[in-house]
């Protein structure tokens, strides 16, 4: 039976939130199933409502479904009391666009946009009916592939997903559905040789294809298995964003979920060079998407969404090049039409970004956030985020003059020579700016967010040891008793604190991150446990508990500490070595150097290249349509963060190649903040 | 609908098969949307955060399905109603179709507040999977009927309250068996003083006879809503509709 709908709606009612299962989103599809089509089956493993956003998933669910030989449909985590149900009844995981079983599809292609979800990805391998491990699948199970952003060190998963995807997916879809295809049309006989088939595919890493042989806990060589098999696989990257206009016909769900509105990509990658930062390491070079083709999807996601609402997204709105020009043309169009908000995640913080969130939400007012990231001038140079106190308190001061009442900042701490003073600059930074805010209004408050650190693969700080869970709330503890109300003190500084909201993330949980982060293969297992003992969505604090990861290392006589909290050496083969982002190691090591010795390192996109090892080797380049770095704060002009900042670079003649008419020789060094 | 509307709409609509798992609030945000969609003439409200100016109906339960819903919308000016119901569909989730739109006349009560009557169409059954006898649940029902109050612990706005079940039930009559086990069975129930949800009758029949056994609601069909005005039994489409002639006028 193909459709499982009739077995599946009597349990919808006994159960939490059932429009998470029900598809019929505005845009899904109901594709045509033939023999000769490969179909995928694209997962978050994650609820509904966190994954269907997800805009990785919905360009492949386009892209696929355009495709003759392909169709892909969709599946999300069951949450426990659904789950529970479909194991009752043996009932397998479903699509929720037609209700197929999961072993339907010849690829189950999960998303990876953070590790603790890997547990999940075992348990809807488990629900789907598929053995979890690679080495128990026979030639009639599905596929498992996984791709995303954590599939940046694939080795935890290495025994239990077939095939990982390594960097962005537009491309290199149609080259795995090829050879799906022809395994199909050949009977789909022999696993091994359509995995060998699938490991020659530039971007695909098949684990099972390399060897890793260990020297007590440490690495001695991974190697491939066969001379056709590429020794390390290297990430795929689009070269123009223009060409994948995609989603074009967003999903619209039926229920709410997060980031519930039309999301438009502006620009793809960014090179501010936050070393904290992977999402920024991994995904270089900025590929800008024209103004134009900008708008043109905005206005016609609006039309096609019904939505009220648009986030122009990116790793940092602020710095696309046609960010005046768009949101002044969003502003435009939609007088009197009630009006649609615009947001802005990831802002820059300068005075500059705040003027551009003013004129698009003189209609309707969301908050504001800033994450300057550190607390002090001295650790944000270690972690080049390069925000000095005067453009925070300037972002602060001219956001509070246009009307906002609150905000939010957002801070990381257990960062590499982070100090006391370090973490309790956090603390003071919230005052300053509750003294700023109470010039305009006397109950003006802010809420700090303090998340702790891990440290990612391919970042300056990928040998850093993670600060232990005693260490990150000892910094947490010093930072709520800094920042502790207390009624009836009259003190003016006691007074600010009360105005200061803080929130932390729980140092367990990061803990359990960062050992799924950095773990090798061995970790694997630990993984597995943590699954069997019942373990899933470890990203919701009702479900999590570290008890069950440190049992499970136990058992499996793995020393959580030496994964997380340990210094790695720069001689260490590290687990992801063998897995590129173009990044080479000797610029990471000299950038974790130069973040040790508190120096920063400009944006390349509007200064000379510093030959980190991406537009050379995979002879890409920026695609910027201005050649200036915008307007505002030292985090604009880029250049000249500060007067005595010292900027280590190496200078191999190359400068940014814009797209717009401006020659090269015309960069500027120094840009006019504009009166 | 208050006064002042320069064309408030009233519409009514359907909910079936998978949709009927949203939230009253989903079904809300998806008419919001599709309003968008067609770009109708929408009026805002004042303020920080402008809202169109659109009044839903009674509540339905997510899980539940109706041939009769209804909602009020302001608009700022006069549009065509005969093709507002296709085009609104069209723009809706499938499932969800708009059946009905008029011109409501000036100061017409909410909704809320004027629909007085709802009629039902239920199946339940055992929640144990053991077949309900039609007789049995019959004589069960005609038990609960001849009390003058039942009442039933149910839990109000977050709040267990104890309230009469009894007194909201107009009429509740079995109408026929399944071979899988489950009764249908026809309800209607008045809105007010105080209304009675499908699920709380059930409990109420549950309580008077604990024989007929653990009984719940397998499947809910709304099969209409009424305004009750001066003796008369209005549908809520008729009953504050502008009157043609002004209709002709203001179009």
């Amino acid at each position: 039976m193909s459709d499982l709908w009739p077995r599946i709606e009597p349990l919808l009612a006994k159960v939490e939130k059932p429009a998470r299962y029900i598809g019929m989103e505005r845009g899904s599809r109901q594709p045509a199933w033939a023999p000769s089509k490969v179909a995928w089956l694209l997962i978050y493993p994650d609820t509904y409502e966190i994954g269907l956003p997800n805009q990785g998933l919905q360009i492949l669910y386009e892209i696929l479904n355009e495709r003759p030989d392909a169709l892909a449909e969709r599946a999300y985590a069951p949450w426990t009391d659904l789950a529970t149900e479909l194991r009752a009844r043996r009932i397998p995981l479903f699509s929720v666009d037609t209700h197929r079983p999961a072993g339907d599809f010849d690829l189950l292609a999960f998303n990876l946009s953070a590790e603790l979800v890997f547990t999940n990805v075992l348990e809807m391998v488990d629900l789907a009916g598929v053995p979890v491990r690679n080495e128990d699948r026979r030639p009639e199970h599905p596929i498992v592939l996984a791709g995303g952003h954590s599939a940046f060190n694939p080795e935890p998963l290495a025994d239990y997903v077939d095939a990982f995807v390594i960097g962005e997916g537009e491309e290199v879809v149609a080259e795995i559905t090829e050879v799906i295809g022809a395994w199909k049309r050949g009977g789909r006989a022999d696993r091994e040789a359509v995995l060998h088939d699938l490991a020659t595919i530039p971007g695909v890493y098949v684990p099972a294809m390399y060897e890793v042989t260990y020297d007590g806990p440490r690495i001695v060589a991974v190697e491939a298995r066969h001379a056709d098999v590429p020794a390390r696989v290297d990430k795929r990257t689009v070269a123009d964003l223009d060409e994948w206009p995609y989603p074009k016909q967003q999903l619209v769900p039926l229920m709410e979920v997060v980031h519930d509105r039309l999301n438009v990509e502006v620009f793809r990658g960014c090179t501010r060079g936050c070393r904290f930062c992977q999402a920024g390491m991994i995904t270089r070079p900025v590929r800008e998407r024209s103004e134009e083709s900008v708008r043109t999807m905005v206005a016609d996601g609006l039309r096609r969404t019904g939505y009220d609402e648009v986030a122009l997204t990116s790793l940092s709105t602020a710095d696309f090049s046609g960010i005046e020009g768009v949101v002044g043309s969003i502003v435009r169009d939609q007088q009197g039409t009630g009006g649609v908000a615009v947001a802005l995640p990831s802002l820059r913080v300068d005075a500059f970004t705040v003027g551009i969130a003013a004129q698009i939400q003189q209609v309707r007012r969301t908050g504001l956030t800033f994450a300057p990231e550190a607390g002090s001038w001295r650790l944000r140079q270690v972690i080049n985020k390069l925000v000095l106190e005067e453009d925070l308190y300037g972002a602060v001061e001219s956001a509070y003059a246009s009307g906002w009442r609150r905000m939010k900042l957002y801070f990381l701490t257990g960062l590499p020579t982070e100090v006391d003073s370090d973490t309790l600059g956090i603390a003071e930074l919230a005052r300053n700016c509750v003294e700023i805010g109470r010039r305009f209004d006397k109950s003006a408050s802010v809420t700090v967010s303090v998340g702790g650190y891990v440290p990612k693969a391919h970042t300056p700080f990928q040998w850093f040891g993670q600060n232990g869970v005693a260490e990150l709330q000892r910094k947490i503890d010093l930072l709520r008793s800094d920042l502790r109300p207390q009624r009836g003190s009259g003190a003016p500084r006691q007074r600010l604190s009360n105005q200061v909201q803080l929130k932390w993330h729980d140092p367990e949980a990061t803990f359990a991150e960062g050992l799924c982060s950095r773990g090798d293969r061995r970790i694997g297992r630990v993984i597995e446990r943590v699954w069997r003992d019942g373990g899933t969505f470890q990203e919701w604090s009702e479900h999590f508990s570290l008890q069950r990861w440190l049992d499970a290392c136990a058992a499996e006589g793995l020393d959580p500490e030496w994964y997380v909290t340990r210094h790695r050496t720069r001689d260490e083969i590290l687990p992801w070595d063998h897995i590129a982002a173009g990044l080479h190691k000797d610029f990471l090591w000299d950038d974790w150097q130069s973040a040790l010795a508190e120096h920063g390192l400009p944006d390349c996109r509007w200064t000379p290249c510093y030959d980190c090892g991406v537009c050379t080797d995979y002879a890409l380049e920026h695609v910027v349509a201005s050649p200036f770095a915008p307007a505002g704060g030292s985090q604009g002009t880029g250049q000249a963060p500060a007067p005595d900042l010292d900027i280590a670079v190496r200078f191999l003649g190359r400068k940014p190649k814009p797209t717009a008419a401006t020659s090269d020789d015309a960069v500027p060094t120094t840009t006019e903040v504009p009166a | 609908v208050k006064g002042g509307s320069a064309f408030p709409v009233r519409l009514r609509f359907t909910k079936h098969g998978k949709v009927r798992f949203t939230s009253h609030r989903d079904v809300a945000r998806a008419f919001e949307r599709a309003f968008r969609i067609e770009a109708l003439p929408l009026e805002f409200s004042e303020g920080f955060s402008p809202h169109p100016k659109v009044s839903f109906g009674l509540a339905l339960s997510t899980g539940y399905e109706s041939d009769d819903e209804y909602l009020d919308v302001s608009l700022v000016e006069a549009l065509d109603l005969e093709a507002l119901p296709e085009r609104l569909t069209a723009a809706l989730p499938h499932g969800i179709a708009v059946i009905g739109a008029v011109e409501l006349c000036d100061r017409a009560p909410a909704l809320q507040e004027a629909v007085t009557a709802v009629a039902w169409s239920l199946t339940v059954g055992r929640d144990d999977d053991v077949a309900l006898d039609a007789d049995e649940f019959s004589a069960a029902v005609e038990q609960a009927l001849a009390c003058d109050e039942i009442t039933v612990r149910r839990s109000r706005k977050g709040r267990q309250v104890d309230d009469d079940v009894r007194g909201a039930i107009r009429r509740c009559v079995v109408t026929g068996t399944a071979p899988d086990g489950t009764v249908a069975l026809d309800l209607d129930v008045s809105t007010r003083p105080r209304s009675a949800k499908p699920l709380d009758v059930l409990a109420a029949i549950a309580q008077v006879t604990p024989a007929i056994g653990p009984i719940e609601e397998r499947r809910v069909l709304r099969l209409r809503q009424w305004i009750e005005r001066d003796g008369a039994r209005l549908s809520p489409l008729d009953a504050d509709a502008r009157p043609r002639v002004a209709e002709a006028r203001a179009s």
